[in-house]
């Protein structure tokens, strides 16, 4: 398709889809999703298991269904597009697809691949490989406090990650304060007042509508009470919006202003929904805040954050954490090779 | 001043885009471009065939993908445009890579559903709108925005409910938002029943002769059976005449599977698509047009209440192409512009000898000739058009006289090296063009980001072009913010 495999008819593939168009080829069965997979705290199954129901509806869409992929007696074009599509419909893009795709291509050939399963193993490395220099864990270091500063594009799960992170540092024997530095949306300070409550641990807020002056604020209020690490949430924005751009690089500078040796991290929080304008993302604001670390959201659903490759490629970054869910307990450690299990389904 | 000077750096930017998009071959990110490159050697021929078009539709499909429409739409669409192309005519001097682009264009405009939709209110009142969707895709304040719309422009009466007893301080936000709307809004408490709170803002609604019922929800997974079960409860309850899915303009592949979903568990009436002031390329639109046969009624385009437009399905097939209204700024193009400078000039431009303040004189005459900014900014890409309220919209004749007299003060030589225009001779064209002396360095300060930005584009395209506006626009504004400006 993209050049890697033989120019055959694509037209008989693409009408196979239109076929069904009404019918649209992802409609059998979407929402009867697992009946287990109810969304009380509790009996909730577990993050891989949902990606794995996702991807069951991915299945649909290709030409035959994954688990088929690697029953096929031979590799061929088909079983390479179909590989393809996995990689593109989970949003990896199509210059990281084309990559990955072409260096299977080469593997197949240097190590005399023959068999789909060995394949499909080739290529869930080769994403791995691509993955891994981004598993590297967040370190809390020395400094007293330690300021951790959050950013991203509107609703990405800032707030949300906060509250969790809260959670998760606490759970580590850490004093945490909240430093409520979006200033401008509708009841956000509430929000974060509502997850200070549920950890128990004091958010400093203002009425005033400066960010940094309320961040400073938590960074002196944290040093007068000992705590250990100042968790900052700030409004989102978009990279299009200069003047918020240039209203967070304040932030940070302020915060600098501070504590010369911060922000200790700068977390950038991406939702896994997004598609390609991740990497936007990324770029501009590592370009204004100098971004140290990502948190991947909503991997939950049935997006799979496959963007992530295409970050690998273009802007690496530490993936800190995972969000897989809104409770306060849904956050984890990223790791690669779960990560790509989860995409080829691999991991069963 | 300031502003309009701001605006003027603004117009002879989109002067740029529109004699490069006469020009493909500088525009590396448009579709027209890159069409042209696979067929350099079919210029000439007079049809589309299976033979001509089968590297062209690789790329657009690649295209497409890169904007984030969902591969089986993507392969649906790449069938639908083949269908629609072959045997066409290549008319005039159009390349095919061009008559092919116009087939894509007009197919994907019209897959985006030919007509403005506005909401369908013709009920006994109150009539309700339920709003759905994903978490954090803009619902609450899509909720703010529709109701000070209907409020403002329809006069109608509204109260707004919140139902999200999930998320911490969303029935505060939900009351805040509509405070700023100036919409009535209905009290709820996290420890109700979402169909209790329904039930009791319906009856509010009723005796209170609200016009509109609005019902914000909790965002849901489309996987999360329990909630997806609750929503279904609220609309059966409900019975709206309006049931609202509020998506993210920014979403991947896996719009597709969420719009199904959504789709499948309530009968949707319509798509809104926020977050529209940021520079994704939105195909998810599509995506998601395409597997809910809804129409898109709104787009959401900035945080504030005001950020709001009609659906434009023209200006969202050439975002998603990434090319803006080409073709309705070529038009424009071909009434006010003398074609022959147009290309005279990008040809200098490409010649690596720069654009000096002769050329922006020149820009600024022609921008004159096309009959005004506005209607410009109106085939522009979103992006642009955000950029362009920011910097404040219109620009008068006054100021571009002023400019142009400004520049008609200075000697030939200072026109092609306004870097010898020092202090001395800054006072000289100053009084030679009754401005005072700050006005000229304005003027030299903005043609010197012009000009930055020019160097960029050549080099890198239409995607550093933006970024390169978007900096300058920034770097104008005096140390942040605009006045103005949405927030
Ligand atoms: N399913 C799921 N939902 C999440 C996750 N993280 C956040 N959310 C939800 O996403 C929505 C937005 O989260 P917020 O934390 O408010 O996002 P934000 O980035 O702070 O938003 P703004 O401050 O408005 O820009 C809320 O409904 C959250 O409950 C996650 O990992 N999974
Ligand atoms: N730039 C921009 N931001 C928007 C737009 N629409 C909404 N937002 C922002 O997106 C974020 C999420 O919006 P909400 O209205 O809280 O979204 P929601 O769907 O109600 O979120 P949940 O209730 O948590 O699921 C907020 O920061 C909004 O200000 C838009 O069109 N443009
Ligand atoms: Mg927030
Ligand atoms: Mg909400």
């Amino acid at each position: 398709m993209f050049g890697f495999l033989k120019k055959k008819d694509e037209t008989e593939k693409v009408d196979a889809v239109s076929e069904n168009a009404d019918a649209f080829p992802l409609a059998s069965g979407f929402v009867s999703a697992p009946a287990d997979a109810p969304s009380g705290e509790s009996n909730k199954p577990s993050w891989r298991d949902r990606l794995k129901a996702g991807l069951a509806k991915t299945r649909t869409t290709l030409n035959t269904p994954v688990s088929e992929l690697f029953t096929r007696a031979k590799i061929d074009d088909e079983l390479l597009e179909d590989l393809e599509s996995i990689l593109l419909m989970a949003d990896c893009g199509v210059d990281a697809t084309q990559w990955l795709l072409a260096e299977l291509k080469a593997r197949v050939k240097r190590d005399r691949i023959e068999s789909p399963t060995a394949l499909r193993a080739t290529l869930a490395e080769l994403l791995t490989t691509m993955l891994q220099p981004l598993e590297e864990p967040l370190l809390i270091t020395e400094h007293k406090p330690f300021i951790i500063m959050i950013a991203g594009v509107n609703g990405a799960g800032k707030t949300t990650s906060i509250g969790k992170l809260a959670k998760y540092f606490q759970s580590q024997g850490k004093s945490v304060l909240l430093a409520a530095g979006d200033t401008f949306r509708a009841a956000a300070r509430e929000q974060l007042t509502a997850w200070g409550e549920r950890n128990n641990v004091t958010v400093i807020a203002q009425e005033s509508g400066d960010p940094a002056a309320v961040v400073f604020d938590a960074i002196s209020a944290a040093r007068a009470r000992n705590i250990d690490i100042v968790l900052a949430d700030t409004a989102g924005r978009l990279p299009t919006q200069l003047n918020l751009m240039e209203e967070i690089a304040k932030v940070r500078r302020v915060i600098q202003k501070a504590d010369p040796s911060g922000p200790h991290e700068v977390l950038l929080v991406l939702d896994a929904n997004i598609g390609q304008n991740a990497i936007q993302q990324v770029k501009a604001f590592d370009k204004s805040i100098n971004v140290t670390g990502l948190v991947v959201t909503k991997l939950d659903g049935t997006a799979k954050g496959g963007v992530l490759a295409a970050i690998a490629r273009q802007c690496p970054k530490p993936v800190r954490f995972i969000g897989v869910g809104e409770g306060i307990d849904d956050l984890q450690p990223f790791r690669a090779v779960e990560y790509v299990d989860a995409i080829f389904e691999t991991g069963q | 001043m300031e502003f309009t000077l701001r605006s003027d750096a603004f117009f002879v930017a989109i002067r740029r885009i529109h004699s490069f998009a006469n020009d493909p071959t500088t525009m590396l990110d448009n579709l027209t471009q890159r069409l042209a490159s696979v067929v350099k050697n079919l210029r000439g021929q007079a049809r589309l065939t299976e033979d001509n078009i089968s590297d062209m539709l690789r790329e657009v499909r690649m295209a497409l993908l890169e904007a984030d429409v969902a591969l089986p739409v993507v392969k649906d669409f790449i069938a639908k445009v083949k269908e629609r192309a072959l045997g066409q005519e290549v008319i005039g001097s159009l390349t095919p890579g061009q008559a092919l682009v116009g087939v894509v264009h007009r197919e994907l405009a019209d897959l985006m559903g030919g007509q403005i939709n506005g909401l369908n209110l013709a009920t006994q009142p109150p009539a309700i709108i339920l709003m759905a969707g994903l978490q954090g895709a803009g619902k609450t304040t899509t909720t703010g925005k529709l109701g000070k719309w209907l409020k403002e422009r329809q006069k109608k009466k509204i109260l707004a409910v919140s139902c999200d007893v999930y998320r911490p301080a969303a029935i505060e936000q939900l009351k805040a938002v509509s405070a700023q709307a100036g919409i009535d809004f209905f009290p709820s408490t996290s420890d109700q029943k979402p169909a209790d709170i329904a039930a009791a803002a319906l009856l509010h609604a009723k005796n209170h002769y609200y016009d509109v019922l609005f019902v914000d929800t909790a965002g849901r997974l489309a996987i999360d059976d329990v909630l997806m079960a609750e929503i279904r409860q609220l609309h059966a309850q409900l019975q709206p005449i309006e049931t609202l899915f509020v998506v993210d303009a920014m979403l991947g592949q896996d719009a597709v599977n969420t719009a199904k979903a959504f789709n499948d568990a309530l009968p949707l009436t319509g798509i809104i698509l926020t977050k529209l002031d940021g520079d994704s390329r939105g195909g998810a639109a599509l995506s998601v047009r395409h597997v809910t046969g809804k129409p898109l009624k709104f787009a959401g385009v900035g945080e504030k209440l005001t950020g709001l437009e009609e659906f434009h399905p023209e200006r969202m097939a050439s975002r998603i192409l990434g090319m803006g209204d080409i073709l309705g700024l070529v038009e424009d193009a071909q009434r006010g512009v003398d074609q022959d400078k147009a290309q005279a000039f990008a040809k200098k431009l490409k010649s690596g000898k720069g654009f000096d303040l002769n050329d922006f004189k020149e820009q600024i005459g022609q921008v004159r000739n096309m009959g005004g900014l506005g209607s410009l900014l109106d085939k522009l890409p979103a992006q642009f058009g955000a950029l362009a309220q920011q910097a404040g919209g219109q620009v008068e004749d006054k100021a571009i006289r002023r400019i142009e007299g400004i520049i008609n003060s200075m000697t030939p030589t200072e026109r092609t090296k306004p870097e010898l225009i020092k202090a001395s001779r800054k006072r000289r064209i100053a009084t030679g063009a009754g401005v005072p002396v700050q006005e000229v360095n304005r003027l030299l300060n903005q043609f010197e980001q012009t000009q930055k930005m020019m160097k960029q584009f050549t080099k890198g395209g239409m995607s550093k072009m933006m970024r390169g506006m978007k900096g300058l626009m920034g770097g104008m504004g005096g140390g942040g913010g605009f006045p103005g400006l949405p927030r």
